[in-house]
C-alpha cells in the first residue's frame, strides 16, 4: 500500500510542480493519440457507415475481417510497422523510425478497425429506422451517408471515444516503432514501462494517474464540447 | 407547367418473396386526378401495391410504368408510412431535410418551412426533437415533410391508424388541401368511413389481387363483387 500512497503523493507532486518533463511527456501521449484518433475516424466512420448501408459480394466478410481485426495485438502491429518502415523495409526512405509519426501511423492501424466496427453496429440500426424514408426520399449515396453521420453523431462519437481509449493506454506498439526515446517518442504509456522497470514505482505510478487522469479529462471535454447528453438532443 | 408523370400502369405486376405470392397478377392504371383509397384485410396486398406504385417494391413479374421515365418520376413522388419515421432532427429540420437534398436556395427552404409549421399549427414546436411530438403530430409533420417538395402524387399507409378523431380530421383537411392543389393521393385505410368521405374512385383488395375497383359513390353503394360487398357491411372477408 505503501508504493501507491508514495505514488499518490509523488503524482501530486509532480502536477503541482508542472515538472517540465511530465508536461513534456503528457502532452506528447495527447498529441500522439488524438492525431491518431482524428485519422482513424476519419477512415472508420465513412466506412463502418458505408458497411451498414452497402450491399456487395464481400460484405459478410469484410465485417468479419473487421470484427476480428479489433482484436489485434498490439505488439505484432508494431513489428509489422517496424519491418515497413526501418531502412530496409519498402518506407525505409521516409525516415520515419522512431518518430511520432511512426507511433501515429501504428496507432491508426489499431484502432481504425475498433471505430469501424462500433460505428457499423451503431449505424446499422439507425440504418434500419431510416432505410424506407431515405429510399422514397430518392437520396444518393453520399447524402444517405452524410444524413447517418450526422444522426448518428451520438454513437459515433461513442465509438471514436473507445479508439481513442484503446491509443491513449496502448504500449506494446508505439513502444517498438517508437523506441520509447527522450525527449522525442517518449509517452505516458512507455515512460511507465520504463520506471517500473527501472524500480521507480512511486513515479510509474504518478504517470499512471496522469494517464488516467488525462483519459478521463479528453472523455469529458469531448463529451462536454458535443453536448452530447444534454436534455432533448441527440 | 411542368409535364405530369401520370397516368401509371401497372401490366401484370406481380410480387414474390421467399416462393410466396404477396401480390399479383396485378393490372391496374392510376388515372390523372383524384384520390384513390385501397382497403382490404391485413395482408391482402394493400402496402405492397403501394410500395410497387412508387417503386420501392421490388417486382418479380410485369411492368410498372409511369408517363415518363422512372428517374423522372421518382422526383415527383412522396410516401407517408403507416409509422411516421422521425429523422433525430428538431421539427424544422425534418421539414428542411427534402428541400435539402435537392439544394432548394435557403431563403425559399426557409419559407416553406414556416408556411408548413403554420399550416400543421406546430409554430412554436419548430425547434422542439421530432422524435419527443406526440403521434399525431408526428404524422402531420410527416405528411408536411412528403408535401413539401409538392409532389404530383403522394402516397400514404394507413396515415390515420392510432390517431384519434381530432388528429384524423387534422390529416384529412391537410389532404383535402393538397387534393385541391392538385395533388393525386393514393391512400390506403382501415376506416370504411374516411374511405366514403375522401374516395373519388377505390381499390378492394384480396389474397393479394384487386377485388373491384371503380369510381366512389358506386364502389360502395352497389359493391361489384360479393366479398366487397360482406367487406364493407363488416363481416369478415378472408
Amino acid at each position: 500500500m505503501n508504493d501507491i500512497y508514495e505514488g499518490l503523493a509523488a503524482a501530486f507532486w509532480l502536477v503541482m510542480t508542472l515538472d517540465a518533463d511530465l508536461i513534456e511527456i503528457s502532452l506528447r501521449s495527447l498529441q500522439v493519440s488524438l492525431t491518431a484518433l482524428v485519422i482513424a475516424s476519419a477512415i472508420a466512420l465513412p466506412l463502418g457507415t458505408l458497411l451498414a448501408i452497402r450491399r456487395f459480394r464481400y460484405r459478410r466478410l469484410t465485417i468479419s475481417l473487421l470484427n476480428a481485426l479489433m482484436g489485434l495485438p498490439p505488439v505484432v502491429v508494431g513489428l509489422i510497422v517496424y519491418i515497413l518502415l526501418s531502412r530496409s523495409g519498402p518506407f525505409g526512405v521516409l525516415g520515419l523510425l522512431f518518430t511520432p509519426t511512426a507511433m501515429i501511423i501504428a496507432q491508426v492501424i489499431i484502432i481504425t478497425p475498433l471505430i469501424a466496427s462500433i460505428t457499423h453496429q451503431a449505424m446499422r440500426e439507425l440504418w434500419a429506422e431510416y432505410h424506407d424514408l431515405l429510399i422514397s426520399l430518392n437520396t444518393s449515396g453520399r447524402q444517405r451517408i452524410t444524413t447517418l453521420i450526422l444522426d448518428g453523431r451520438r454513437n459515433l462519437l461513442t465509438a471514436s471515444l473507445a479508439g481513442f481509449g484503446r491509443a491513449i493506454g496502448e504500449v506494446g506498439a508505439i513502444m517498438i516503432v517508437g523506441g520509447n526515446i527522450d525527449n522525442a517518442t517518449r509517452v505516458l504509456t512507455t515512460a511507465i514501462a520504463l520506471e517500473t522497470g527501472r524500480g521507480d514505482f512511486a513515479l510509474a505510478l504518478a504517470l499512471g494517474f496522469v494517464l488516467i487522469a488525462l483519459a478521463i479529462g479528453v472523455n469529458i471535454a469531448i463529451h462536454w464540447l458535443s453536448r452530447t447528453e444534454r436534455e432533448g438532443r441527440w | 407547367m411542368v409535364t405530369s408523370i401520370l397516368p401509371l400502369v401497372l401490366e401484370n405486376t406481380s410480387v414474390r418473396r421467399r416462393g410466396k405470392r404477396l401480390i399479383g397478377p396485378v393490372d391496374y392504371a392510376l388515372a390523372p386526378e383524384g384520390l384513390t383509397i385501397i382497403i382490404g384485410p391485413n395482408g391482402s396486398g394493400k402496402t405492397t401495391l403501394l410500395r410497387v406504385m412508387h417503386g420501392v417494391e421490388r417486382i418479380s413479374e410485369g411492368r410498372v410504368r409511369w408517363a415518363v421515365p422512372d428517374e423522372h418520376a421518382q422526383h415527383h413522388q412522396a410516401y407517408v408510412f403507416q409509422t411516421p419515421i422521425m429523422l433525430r432532427r428538431s421539427v424544422g429540420d425534418n421539414l428542411r431535410y427534402p428541400l435539402h437534398l435537392v439544394k432548394t436556395p435557403r431563403a425559399e427552404t426557409e419559407a416553406a418551412v414556416s408556411d408548413w409549421l403554420e399550416r400543421i399549427d406546430l409554430q412554436d414546436r419548430m425547434k422542439l426533437q421530432a422524435t419527443r411530438l406526440s403521434g399525431g403530430e408526428k404524422q402531420r409533420l410527416a405528411l408536411a415533410r412528403a408535401l413539401i417538395r409538392r409532389p404530383q402524387v403522394l402516397f400514404l399507409d394507413e396515415p390515420c391508424a392510432n390517431l384519434d378523431g381530432a388528429s384524423t380530421r387534422a390529416i384529412e383537411a391537410l389532404l383535402s388541401d393538397a387534393l385541391a392543389a392538385g395533388t393525386r393521393i393514393v391512400m390506403t385505410t382501415h376506416d370504411l368511413g374516411q374511405a366514403r368521405r375522401l374516395a373519388s374512385d377505390a381499390v378492394f383488395m384480396l389474397h393479394g389481387k384487386i377485388g373491384a375497383s371503380g369510381p366512389a359513390p358506386q364502389f360502395f353503394d352497389a359493391p361489384e363483387s360479393a366479398e366487397l360487398g360482406a367487406f364493407l357491411r363488416g363481416d369478415i372477408v378472408a
